[in-house]
């Protein structure tokens, strides 16, 4: 049973968890912990407050080219090894609404507004039809990025802060949330390694920051760090120094997180 | 519940007493309260009349409505995906349109409004502070018209016109029950108790719409050459 299909297979992406026994214990050695009632980070969804879960949820957050996709790739290949059944989430993945963000964002013309509430949409849904069921079920749900560097975005963008933690109160409480904290002139570079140019959102240029796109990236990723310092203050965020090397990044997770499973 | 007047992003609280912002006129109402008829009636008088006036209305925007119809067709939507979508939906028209077009003077005329949201997410379950709070940026309307009429004329209108009601439509994801229009009388019940309890804090002004539609039309023009005036737009 391969539990990892990719995201975009859409006729399996809700059916995925119907052929999922809470009793199924082929896939051994399930992070074991007991049943707990269902933690969201505030007041939550109304109607989903009697849940147990048995899984744990993990996310891994910070900027593009921060080297978040090879941790999880790493974090995922030894869980699965460790005998864990490991499920993906992120942002912007649900197959009902990712599509219509990928076509929002192409004429550049959204809104601040509109995009967050679209982006809330989506990991709403991945929320409740993946995310959930994947817990309910004892997996480890992995997460590349959740609602904070959302917020994170849009707060800089000049959407008010109190809104945006109230906007995402329904979404649920990961157990570990790692931050990938990397100097802005060191994330250009990684960029630039993989791409050679700069992304417009990522740069922050629909904000008007500045004319010179390498300036308006590095003023941006440091408004999103500070942002996410604040984010920090209302939230247990796990500061990891993302300019260290992938290794060392990677032990530095990877025993948290085994510390945290056994 | 009272949701106040709150700032607007550019922390300007009174923004809609400036010199020279628009009016903005809604009509609320379960479907078959006639709402929809009066609107359109103001849209094509005020035009008559020279005003600059733009219309929208509920589930519009050609950036969203497309993903809401699938999620609607395939029953895929929770009542928080369902209230973020529409949410979505209102806040993309208000960035792009409402908003820009108040600010130029014009009329805007929106056939539902942020408490269609606020009744409907409610009853699917929705936390009302929660709703609340996603609408809290949007400036309130200088007339709410609210369109009441009993439920059964509202729903034969309904049901007459249409053979077949739609999953959400008839509210079936709230196993209200399992025939469609039964489901559709208890839902369309439920969202009626919802705008009724909205009445005073939020000053709806009702009409009765179990009256001839002239009669209506001529109460709702004459409140709107009131809200014109008042604000020295009267063309």
């Amino acid at each position: 049973m391969n539990l990892n299909k990719p995201i975009n297979d859409k006729n399996n992406d809700i059916n995925i968890y119907n052929i999922i026994d809470d009793n199924d214990s082929s896939t051994s050695n399930q992070s074991s912990k007991s049943n707990s009632k269902i933690k969201f980070l505030d007041s939550g969804i109304e109607y989903l407050q009697d849940v147990n879960l048995k899984g744990s949820f993990i996310v891994i957050e910070g900027p593009d080219a921060s080297g978040r996709s090879t941790q999880i790739e790493k974090l995922t290949a030894k869980l699965e090894a460790d005998g864990h059944a490991v499920v993906n989430a992120g942002l912007r993945r649900s197959a009902l609404i990712s599509e219509g963000i990928i076509e929002a964002k192409k004429n550049f013309t959204m809104g601040k507004r509109t995009m967050a509430l679209y982006y809330a949409a989506d990991i709403a849904d991945q929320i409740e039809n993946k995310i959930i069921p994947a817990l309910k079920a004892g997996f480890v749900v992995l997460a590349d990025r959740y609602i904070y560097t959302l917020i994170a975005r849009s707060s800089a963008r000049g959407l008010n802060k109190s809104w945006l933690y109230k906007l995402f109160s329904f979404a649920v409480e990961p157990d570990l949330v790692f931050y990938l904290d990397v100097d802005p002139y060191n994330l250009i570079h990684r960029v630039f390694q993989k791409n050679y140019s700069l992304d417009y959102y990522e740069s922050g240029l629909d904000i008007g920051i500045s004319n010179d796109i390498f300036d308006s990236f590095i003023k941006y990723q440091t408004m999103l760090r500070k942002e996410f310092e604040d984010i920090g203050t209302k939230y247990s965020l796990i500061n990891v120094d993302g300019n260290k090397d992938i290794h060392t990044i990677y032990n530095q997770i990877q025993s948290k997180v085994d510390a945290f499973l056994n | 519940m009272v949701i106040s007047n709150k700032k607007e992003l550019d922390g300007n609280n009174d923004i809609n007493k400036r010199k020279g912002f628009g009016s903005l006129i809604v009509v609320e109402g379960i479907d078959g309260s006639g709402k929809s008829t009066q609107i359109h009636l103001l849209n094509r008088w005020l035009r008559t009349q020279g005003y600059n006036v733009f219309f929208t209305e509920w589930n519009s925007s050609d950036y969203v409505k497309e993903v809401t119809s699938k999620g609607k067709k395939k029953a895929l939507l929770t009542p928080t995906t369902f209230s973020l979508l529409h949410a979505t939906d209102f806040a993309d028209r208000y960035e792009r349109n409402i908003y820009p077009l108040l600010r130029a003077g014009y009329v805007v005329l929106a056939d539902r409004y942020i408490y269609t949201a606020l009744a409907r997410d409610i009853v699917r379950g929705c936390g009302k502070k929660w709703v609340e709070n996603i609408y809290e940026y949007a400036i309130r309307p200088d007339i709410i018209f609210y369109y009441r009429v009993p439920i059964e004329i509202a729903v034969n209108r309904i049901i007459s016109g249409r053979p077949k009601l739609k999953y959400y439509e008839a509210g079936m994801d709230l196993k209200l029950s399992k025939d469609e229009y039964e489901s559709y009388r208890l839902f369309q019940q439920k969202i009626v108790n919802e705008y009724e309890s909205m009445v005073k804090s939020e000053n709806f002004t009702v009409i009765d719409g179990t009256r001839d539609i002239e009669d209506q039309q001529d109460v709702a023009r004459k409140q709107v050459l009131e809200v014109l005036r008042a604000k020295g737009a009267i063309v």
